[in-house]
């Protein structure tokens, strides 16, 4: 047994812990005392410290010994020492989980609560809102109002911060106490302030108005705390926020004067109120950049971090705004604390200059080792960044990459890295081969199969270029020897691709193939055993198609088709053409490096934007039988953004029908429009077959109508088609504030502007990892050419971006960027044409005066060759 | 770092601790029941923020995606926690506030031995400091009134002589007791 003042204690060190070697069992015995009268409170004191101190050490009590101290606890309130007292309320709080039928101390706590010892008041109604549930908060609703509006402030903030932990559970009844926290919020006292604020908020969140009111009467009277400030602050910013008012509202002035208040708490949550809003322009940003700048020369690191860190977030978005506090970062980078350091680094990475890339760099290796993976993943993605942005230090940050990538770290600091790496590649055919040799060595030791894995299927596509594949043949064979499942079968798939593309190659790539065909696991087995043998065929399209491009449908409506195919068994077999295809192509997901580790949410395959909409339509009785939704384009505006009904389009193509998609807003709210549907006039041989109109219309709801159109058939080249659209619809009018609408209303119509139907509606993307083969594999069956001058394209950019869309198919090979200072350029494009055939397009361009545009189209079908030649002329 | 805006919120502390200077635990609240439910995530976490923090006095930290102020004496550690998007400086108040409150109340003498011997006293300071993640009270002064404790480490000066005859008596029964 340990005594408190047990000088003998000090023997063993004055640091040593008078708690240590408590034991529960000991401490629960010694708890009996608290039975002995008279009460020795000095005594009674230390145990319960003890029991605190346990419980706080993540000692577990069991529910019996709990209640058991519990009660003989309860007797403790018959003594008037203060801190014993205190120490009860802390027990209370504590156990109030723990132990059973803790309610019994009620009535002492509500007696403390009322009583004439004002220190005792506060505690007791925090310990007591902490054991009362939603029925027994009827019995003390009484005296929290009373309390709340008390003089003495502890009381007051007690019983307002037990009111804000008590609306989770009982919020209609804590509802009913608003004008007491009204009163209170009237109080001297700045902390009765900020927490009756608080309380208000959150009773009135739900209430736009309310809130707006609120916060104008206290911006007007003027609070003192600096914590209710910061509270007004953010209401008012999540106010501007939900209703996109301009900069120009009293709230953004509000937050703006904020700048000039004399607390540097509230000056910095103005400051990054402002900076976190969306579309500041720079003039709004000064402001709020030069008090930030200010705080970066201060003495108090939390002030220089905060400033930092605020600064870094608006150079991502307006690096030029931050480039007045240049120098003051480049003196935050010598910062002691390395949080500071990075922080001012990167941002100077984003508003610096390409000369002073290097020396930053430099800087930034010498303390990359001492600072915590966040900010690793930070200092990566600032490199990332600037890659993208000067392309021609790829060298300098490529060593820089591979220095980190050996160093010590988690999961995603690699994975950052991993993906900048990959990034540059792709950007830079001439760091590819150093790119890839840094890889290879990370592969040797990596541990996360995932980064092995995905550098695995880049070493396959990438790889078989290079002038010297055999010198990745051996990385990737080790992994086969040396790693667990995934990685082996990735591994695989990788060595297969090197031998479809390397004929010198392949004999040792099916020597180590027949290798892998005796491996242990299922999947690795059955990968070489399908390599092996399409590889042995030796035919161009067999590679091509099984190799490079793997199936480019979309996951979930794989798994919908075969499903559906098992359940209506027939002796047809399961066509791959009814499957639809992949919409995101996956290229477009390298470029935003993942947020930081912060988030922790499993990835899963989501459902496509398409997959939703085939539900959807789906579910339209008239629309059954359609067949498979081939396509849905991007939503088109069918009117201005500010007039009184808006209209969106989205064209939904089928195989020889098309579904028009009109989302209706109307953004009157003194009408409802009923039976709303868009007639349609075509131009061409198209024909409404059916309109399904969109019952009614409320104000400010969405709501879609549709129209089903006939493709011409005869005519298999008539892709394009311009429909003129009128909205028609019966108008109630009805009363703006109720939404009750009059008996009888009246048709009307709207004009909308044209659509237009163009080649690309009937053509998905596809992305072919290796055109060079697809090329091969369709052959010059239904090979065409022709030439074309674009005169008004003045650049190979433009041009390739006025291709890209007309078209509407996949750029591939990474084609779609021209490399800068050259006058030619070839761009590679793929995808399938309604009723799945394949297309594939090589565009030679030009630069002259204007640009010459040569196209080659090949397709499994000669029809589709001539649309697509015909459109582009 | 995520760019999302802060709600509303009078919420601002997650967790409060102190350690020594090997790093254990001499107490520690956590007010986000969503935030290292079990005592073993707690502990690595703290664990985890020491071995970050305590070679360098550096006051900040961004650490497993919170924001982190500390301050350490002679061999005491003290953290108070946010989260990424919190205002540090309503962070750094509250670590002011403990410290400054305990240092009053232990008269200056902030280490672990003081520390310990008023145990009590350091968490009623706490529970007046942080109630359920909300910022109760940021003025020391204050706090140190509300509390209402007496250090006893200097028996001499505030226990009158019966007092200290009292409790030598006792403690001498209890060495005998046991």
């Amino acid at each position: 047994m340990i005594k408190k003042f047990d000088k003998k204690d000090e023997e063993s060190g004055s640091g040593s812990n008078p708690f240590q070697h408590l034991e529960k069992s000991a401490v629960l015995q010694e708890a009996r005392i608290f039975n002995e009268t008279p009460i020795n409170p000095r005594r009674c004191l230390h145990i319960l410290t003890k029991i605190i101190y346990l419980l706080n050490q993540g000692e577990h009590f069991g529910t019996t010994e709990a209640t058991e101290a519990f009660f003989a606890m309860t007797r403790l309130f018959q003594s008037n020492d203060q801190t014993l007292r205190r120490m009860c309320y802390l027990t209370i709080k504590e156990m109030a989980n723990i132990s059973e039928d803790v309610i019994i101390v009620t009535s002492s706590l509500t007696k403390d609560m009322t009583g004439k010892e004002d220190v005792y008041r506060g505690p007791a109604i925090r310990a007591l809102c902490r054991i009362t549930d939603t029925t027994m908060l009827q019995a003390i609703e009484r005296y929290m109002k009373q309390a709340i509006v008390d003089k003495v402030p502890s009381v007051s903030s007690s019983a307002l911060v037990s009111s804000l932990h008590m609306v989770k559970m009982s919020f209609d009844v804590v509802k009913r106490w608003v004008n007491e926290a009204q009163e209170a919020a009237s109080s001297d006292n700045i902390m009765v302030q900020y927490h009756a604020l608080g309380l208000l908020y959150h009773l009135r969140k739900n209430d736009r108005l309310a809130v707006t009111k609120m916060l104008n009467k206290f911006t007007k009277s003027g609070l003192k705390s600096p914590f209710a400030y910061c509270m007004m602050i953010r209401i008012a910013s999540k106010l501007l926020e939900e209703t996109e008012g301009g900069h120009d509202s009293p709230l953004f002035d509000f937050i703006e004067s904020c700048l000039r208040n004399k607390h540097e708490m509230v000056v910095y949550e103005a400051a990054s109120a402002i900076v976190h809003m969306p579309n500041c322009t720079a003039r709004e940003l000064a402001p709020a950049v030069s008090v930030l700048q200010l705080f970066c020369s201060s003495p108090k690191a939390a002030l220089r971090y905060a400033a930092v860190r605020t600064l870094n977030k608006v150079a991502m978005k307006h690096p030029s705004a931050v480039t007045a506090c240049n120098l003051d970062l480049e003196n935050l980078i010598t910062d002691s604390n390395r949080s500071i350091a990075t922080l001012a680094i990167t941002t100077l990475l984003k508003t610096g200059s390409e000369s002073s890339v290097d020396r930053l760099m430099k800087q930034i290796s010498s303390f990359v080792s001492e600072i915590s993976d966040e900010f690793k993943v930070v200092v990566v993605q600032a490199i990332s960044a600037l890659c993208q942005k000067y392309p021609r230090k790829h060298s300098v940050m490529m060593n820089f990459l591979s220095n980190m990538l050996r160093d010590d770290g988690g999961f995603e600091y690699k994975r950052a890295i991993v993906d900048c790496i990959i990034s540059i590649i792709e950007e830079n055919p001439e760091s590819k081969e150093t790119g890839l040799a840094h890889l290879c060595e990370f592969i040797e030791d990596c541990e996360h199969t995932v980064l092995a894995t995905k550098i695995l299927h880049l070493l396959g596509k990438e790889g078989p270029r290079t002038p010297t594949p055999s010198k990745y043949i051996r990385f990737i064979f080790n992994r086969v020897v040396l790693e667990s499942e995934a990685v082996r079968a990735a591994a695989v798939s990788a060595l297969a691709k090197f031998g479809a593309q390397n004929d010198d190659l392949l004999p040792s790539v099916l020597v180590l193939m027949k290798r892998c065909m005796m491996d242990s696991d299922d999947e690795v087995r059955d990968r070489a055993t399908f390599y092996m043998n399409v590889l042995q065929q030796k035919q161009k399209a067999l590679n091509a198609a099984y190799i490079f491009n793997g199936l480019s449908v979309s996951v979930p409506g794989l798994e919908k088709s075969l499903h559906q195919y098992t359940l209506e068994p027939s002796e047809k077999p399961f066509d791959m053409k009814t499957v639809p295809l992949a919409t995101a192509p996956i290229t477009e997901q390298k470029t935003e490096i993942a947020p930081v580790a912060t988030s922790k949410l499993p990835e899963k395959v989501a459902p496509s934007r398409q997959d939703i909409y085939q539900e959807q339509l789906a579910a339209i009785p008239e629309f059954q039988g359609l067949g498979l939704l081939f396509k849905s384009s991007e939503p088109v505006q069918l009117t201005e953004a500010e007039t009184e009904y808006v209209v969106r389009c989205i064209k939904h193509t089928f195989a020889n029908r098309m579904i028009f998609q009109f989302d209706c807003t109307n953004t009157l709210n003194d009408q409802l429009l009923q039976r709303v549907l868009v007639q349609m006039e075509p131009s061409e041989a198209y024909e409404v077959l059916h309109y399904v109109p969109a019952p009614s219309l409320p104000y400010s709801q969405p709501g879609s109508c549709y129209s089903l159109v006939r493709l011409p058939e005869d005519d298999p080249t008539a892709v394009s088609c311009t429909f003129s659209c009128t909205m028609k619809y019966l108008v109630r009018d009805c009363d703006p504030n109720t939404g009750e609408p009059d008996d009888d209303g009246y048709d009307d119509e709207y004009v909308l502007e044209d659509l237009e139907v163009t080649v690309a509606d009937h053509i998905q993307k596809v992305l072919k990892p290796n055109f060079g083969a697809a090329w091969e594999e369709i052959g010059d069956e239904n090979e065409k050419e022709e030439t074309f001058a674009l005169a008004t394209v003045r650049t190979l950019d433009e041009a390739v971006n006025n291709i890209i869309s007309f078209l509407g198919m996949q750029p591939c090979e990474r084609s779609d960027k021209v490399p800068e200072n050259k006058n030619s350029h070839v761009l590679f494009l793929a995808g399938v044409f309604r009723g799945g055939h394949d297309v594939l397009v090589r565009s030679r361009l030009a630069l002259a005066d204007g640009v010459t545009m040569q196209v080659t189209v090949r397709s499994t079908d000669e029809n589709v060759v001539d649309v697509i030649l015909a459109s582009v002329g | 770092m995520d760019s999302a805006a802060l709600e509303p919120s009078l919420y601002t502390v997650k967790a409060v601790f102190i350690l020594d200077n090997d790093g254990n635990r001499l107490l520690s609240k956590y007010y986000d029941p969503e935030l290292y439910p079990s005592m073993k995530e707690q502990k690595n976490f703290e664990t985890n923020v020491f071995n970050k923090t305590h070679k360098a006095d550096n006051e900040i930290a961004f650490l497993e995606g919170m924001t982190i102020v500390y301050k350490s004496s002679i061999d005491l550690f003290f953290y108070v926690v946010g989260s990424a998007q919190e205002n540090e400086l309503m962070l750094m108040a509250v670590l002011n506030c403990l410290f400054e409150s305990l240092s009053q109340m232990l008269r200056k003498n902030v280490e672990k031995r003081t520390l310990l011997d008023n145990m009590d006293g350091v968490f009623l300071v706490v529970d007046e400091i942080i109630d359920g993640g909300v910022i109760l009270e940021s003025d020391p002064q204050q706090v140190i009134e509300k509390v209402n404790y007496r250090a006893d480490d200097n028996p001499l000066s505030e226990q009158s002589v019966a007092q200290v005859l009292q409790s030598a008596k006792e403690q001498i029964k209890w060495s005998i007791l046991k």
